[in-house]
């Protein structure tokens, strides 16, 4: 579904990426963990190109993204993003932030949008929220949002940019159970997270990113148990 | 010395009543400054669009993605910074006799002539102005609606430029100010606002005094008005912030 070859991604002089191949298919569900600074973000923001590759190629189901005469945006309605810090928009009630990108892109007519954001929102359990603004909701409430504004599009694969670590821990949970929820009904997801329980529960491939190498990966119970590399080794037995 | 002092005391009303009492003077007044309200709001409006266009495609073309850059946009690019750095280096007074003198010589509308010379001043400081909104918006914001799907226009239109507009607000309406008060200088050109009034009445009565220092109360009144409802409008917006 999303192929990568060679992707290379340096700032300057600072090399963030380097020479990066990796293939990922239909339903899978692909989890990237690693130190922060070891360009596990960039790799991610490069799939839809929010980030330049500065080498290499992506393709995703058969057209090359990284081909400057792509037309990028249709590439993007169908790669849904959450971002850490939600990046709802402050001034549109919660209902235009979710219709706002079907309708202005014809995907839907308002009333169709206005039908699917109510729908999406009744399934994470928000659709008394439709009409408030983002300021009056919770960080846990805000990324439900984003992933709901993210789903409106009809998305053939989401990618999650370290979706938990702006919340208060007790609303890790419910936007958790949310990914889960969507992992279940076989949506295809790139996820960057430093939650381990979600890796081991809901990943199906488990990459591990230093220095800006994908140096191990696994599915996520052998990952867990028996890491090979040294340096997966000291990582993991800091954060579990 | 204590005696020519209550002389002139004395004779200040008298001189007053003939600057703005005697043959309905005060109506000359009125009119000069309905055109000057006139020309700066039209002109603010005519900066204002220009200035949003300038800074639309100053960012465009600062945020184009490496390696793909715009040929057209690049043109553009430069022919808005000669505009920018043009008219913010030269003084609007020479920018306004240029415009009435040399380009629009032959012109009789100097009402026209004068707006047009503020609005193309006033646009290149409100393209600044909105540059810096424009930029003061966090960049998650662009990227979230980009990562949508929608183009770079819709983005701008419908995400960016709303939240750059609350941030540019303030700065807009020194903007206001600045360019009221510049209406002053259109007096060279011969418009009939309010200064050109005040000179003509000076010019006619032999005595500048009292209609330069009216018209000087008429401007300082307009402005603490305007600076007030300015207030007001800033802690609405601010308590939206709240919400």
């Amino acid at each position: 579904m999303i192929d990568v070859k060679h992707l290379s991604k340096s700032f300057g002089n600072h090399l963030v990426l380097d020479d990066i191949s990796e293939h990922i298919h239909p339903g899978e569900k692909v989890v990237i963990i690693g130190p922060s600074g070891s360009g596990k973000s960039t790799f991610l923001r490069c799939l839809n190109l929010l980030e330049a590759p500065t080498r290499g190629t992506i393709t995703f189901e058969g057209t090359a993204i990284t081909d400057p005469k792509t037309n990028i945006d249709l590439v993007r309605r169908q790669m849904g993003m959450v971002f850490q810090h939600f990046n709802l928009f402050p001034n549109m009630t919660i209902r235009r932030n979710i219709t706002l990108a079907p309708v202005r892109t014809k995907l839907m007519s308002q009333v169709e949008a206005d039908d699917t954001a109510t729908a999406l929102l009744k399934r994470v359990g928000l659709e008394e929220k439709a009409d408030s603004y983002p300021a009056q909701l919770s960080g846990g409430q805000k990324q439900r949002i984003a992933i709901v504004r993210a789903l409106a599009m009809k998305p053939k694969v989401m990618l999650f940019d370290e979706p938990t670590s702006a919340l208060d821990p007790e609303m890790v949970g419910e936007v958790l159970e949310v990914m889960k929820q969507l992992a279940q009904e076989g949506m295809t997801m790139v996820v960057v997270t430093h939650e381990m329980g979600f890796a081991r529960e809901v990943g199906s491939r488990v990459l591990f990113m230093d220095g800006g190498h994908i140096l191990e990966q696994n599915e996520p119970h052998a990952f867990f148990a028996n890491p090979k590399e040294p340096r997966t080794i000291e990582f993991l037995s800091k954060v579990l | 010395m204590l005696s020519e002092f209550i002389q002139w005391l004395t004779d200040l009303g008298g001189r007053f009543h003939t600057a703005f009492i005697e043959g309905d003077r005060w109506k000359l007044y009125l009119e000069g400054l309905g055109v000057t309200v006139g020309m700066t709001v039209v002109a603010l409006i005519f900066g204002v669009i220009l200035g949003v266009v300038v800074a639309v495609i100053r960012t465009a073309h600062d945020q184009q993605r490496l390696g793909q850059r715009n040929f057209l946009l690049g043109i553009l690019n430069i022919l808005c910074k000669i505009y920018t750095t043009v008219i913010r280096g030269t003084p609007m007074m020479v920018q306004i006799l240029i415009w009435g003198f040399v380009i629009f010589a032959s012109s009789r509308n100097k009402f026209m002539v004068g707006i047009v010379g503020l609005g193309i001043n006033s646009g290149a400081y409100v393209a600044e102005i909105v540059r810096g909104g424009l930029m003061s918006v966090d960049v998650g914001q662009s990227e979230a609606g980009r990562s949508l799907g929608l183009g770079y226009l819709d983005t701008m239109r419908f995400i960016v430029i709303p939240q750059a507009f609350k941030n540019i607000l303030p700065s807009l309406g020194n903007e206001f100010i600045t360019l009221f008060k510049d209406t002053s200088l259109v007096n060279a050109i011969g418009a009939a606002e309010l200064t050109y009034e005040a000179m003509r009445i000076g010019g006619r009565t032999y005595d500048y005094m009292p209609p330069l220092i009216g018209s000087a109360l008429m401007y300082l009144v307009i402005v603490i008005i305007f600076t007030g409802l300015q207030g007001i409008l800033e802690r609405r917006l601010r308590q939206s912030d709240r919400r």
